[in-house]
């Protein structure tokens, strides 16, 4: 199976890939390649000029700064999984990005590549806006900063414009008392493959009752989205059993659940339920 | 456009299509057959190699990508003799019809390089980016187990049919 004809850029700085996207209609980043390479082997997409960001130094990083983390556009998902920083600010996100596809495609892509390829049934996508994490996009005129819960558009479509770069995601350090988790069920079973549908929470705790949540849900909708009711119902109780089934009632409410391949509205909304409960259950305990 | 790289310790320079897949370049151009293709979809992991040590799939990476990089395949595991991870596959009756087992093997040289006393659970998840039709998983899981224990120098666990009862 072979892609068209592309041109091939391999850049060795920043400068030079945003340049040549600037420069270049319909041109391409592409990072870890396993989005991109699948779909140009399918030529679903075919793209007249290809710019791999793989070697320009500095973008391959985790590091903590001043409130938050910073995840570089060459972060592994297998990096992202095993990362102290991440499991200690943002364990949604580990978690997500451990149970991404399998050790190969871990080994390769990205954790910002999910974002900007931002597929409806993505797992990281999630973890990005429950923790309430910013997309830092760069073109050759500047650099702006994006809220996740903005980033995801539609299917396959981000807010990046055609000659941005995402150059890191920025998840906010973790502060008193405030937890996350993942759960989900993998189009293969268990966690394996994309989710059927998933589920990150953030919760923070104050004098023992949830005085802040977000809860992001993936795989059911076209687009990662916010349970705002869901938050809600949580905001002010205890996080006790009762409360973590009342709130988790209320997951789909506000999102277009859709019917594919992998399940029904029914299915899919029960599920999403049951990843909520899980995932509140998990995040409340740790 | 040209490329330079190592494959199992030797230098290549080729010119090739910027659309050529690895396991292409690797199969016609170098005539490295041992690595398959075999759903070309990013699946079932038959083509796994190592790049820089980590097992990808090499249906899912551009040759172009590779420049300057170090690729094994399953023809540069046996030096002289078998690698441990074939032998185990030998003594363990890993596989079937065999189209999996490149790719297999190459999936567990690296997970043995990271985790050298790998749980069942953990060699499972271990090979998950790797689909066999015909073994059931079973005797790979023993093979890989085997392998395990004679690379840290153990005596490797007793074989289903050898009871020892
Ligand atoms: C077998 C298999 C199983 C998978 N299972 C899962 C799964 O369980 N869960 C899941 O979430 N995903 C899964 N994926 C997808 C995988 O996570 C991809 O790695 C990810 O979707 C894309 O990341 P990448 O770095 O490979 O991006 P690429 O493939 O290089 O790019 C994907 C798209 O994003 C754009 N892009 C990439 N990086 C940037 C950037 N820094 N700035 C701007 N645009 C950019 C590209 O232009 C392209 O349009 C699977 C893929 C495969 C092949
Ligand atoms: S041939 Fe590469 S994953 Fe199947
Ligand atoms: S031995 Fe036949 S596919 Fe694995």
């Amino acid at each position: 199976m072979f892609s068209r004809q592309f041109e091939y850029l391999a850049p060795t700085s920043l400068d030079d890939a945003l340049s040549a996207l600037a420069s270049t209609p319909g041109a391409k980043i592409m990072s870890g390649g396993q989005s991109l390479i699948p779909l140009m082997k399918l030529r679903l997409f075919s793209p007249g000029t290809v710019v791999d960001i793989g070697r320009i130094d500095g973008l391959g990083d985790i590091v903590e700064r001043d409130d938050h983390i910073s995840i570089g556009a060459l972060v592994r998902h297998n990096q992202t999984a095993s990362d102290p920083l991440v499991a200690e600010h943002a364990t949604a996100l580990g978690q997500a990005a451990a149970w991404t596809g399998d050790h190969q495609v871990r080994n390769r892509g990205t954790t910002c590549g999910a974002m900007a390829h931002a597929d409806i049934a993505a797992d990281q996508p999630a973890a990005a806006i429950a923790l309430g994490a910013t997309m830092v996009a760069r073109s050759s005129s500047g650099e702006r900063e994006i809220p996740a819960q903005e980033f995801f558009v539609d299917a396959l479509t981000s807010a990046l414009s055609d000659d941005e770069i995402l150059v890191e995601l920025r998840v906010p350090t973790s502060t008193n008392g405030s937890t996350s988790a993942y759960d989900k069920l993998g189009r293969r079973g268990g966690h394996t493959d994309y989710a059927v549908a998933g589920v990150a929470v953030w919760v923070q705790v104050t004098d023992g009752s949830v005085s802040d949540a977000r809860i992001g849900v993936t795989g059911v909708g076209t687009r990662p989205s916010l349970a705002e009711a869901a938050a809600s119902a949580l905001i002010g109780t205890d996080g006790n059993d009762e409360a973590i089934t009342d709130a988790a009632a209320l997951v789909t409410d506000g999102i277009t659940v859709i019917e594919d391949l992998y399940g029904s509205v029914e299915y899919k909304t029960h599920l999403a339920k049951v990843f909520t409960e899980r995932a509140l259950r998990q995040a409340l305990a740790g | 456009m040209q490329v330079s790289l190592t494959v199992n310790g030797r230098t290549q320079t080729a010119e090739i299509e910027s659309r050529t897949l690895l396991v292409h370049y690797l199969r016609e151009h170098l005539n490295l057959t041992g690595t398959h293709v075999g759903c070309e979809t990013s699946y079932c992991g038959a083509c796994t190699v190592l790049v820089d040590g980590k097992a990808i799939k090499s249906c899912t990476m551009l040759a172009v990508q590779t420049e300057g990089a170090a690729i094994t395949t399953i023809e540069g595991l046996a030096n002289g003799e078998l690698h441990p991870v074939q032998q185990g596959f030998v003594e363990r009756h890993g596989l079937q019809c065999g189209f999996c087992t490149p790719g297999m093997i190459m999936s567990a040289v690296a997970l043995l390089d990271e985790n050298d006393s790998p749980s069942e659970d953990e060699i499972r998840h271990g090979i998950e980016g790797n689909l066999c039709r015909c073994t059931g998983y079973h005797n790979i899981v023993k093979s890989i187990e085997y392998a395990a224990a004679t690379m840290r120098g153990d005596d490797p666990p007793a074989s289903d049919w050898e009871d020892e009862s």
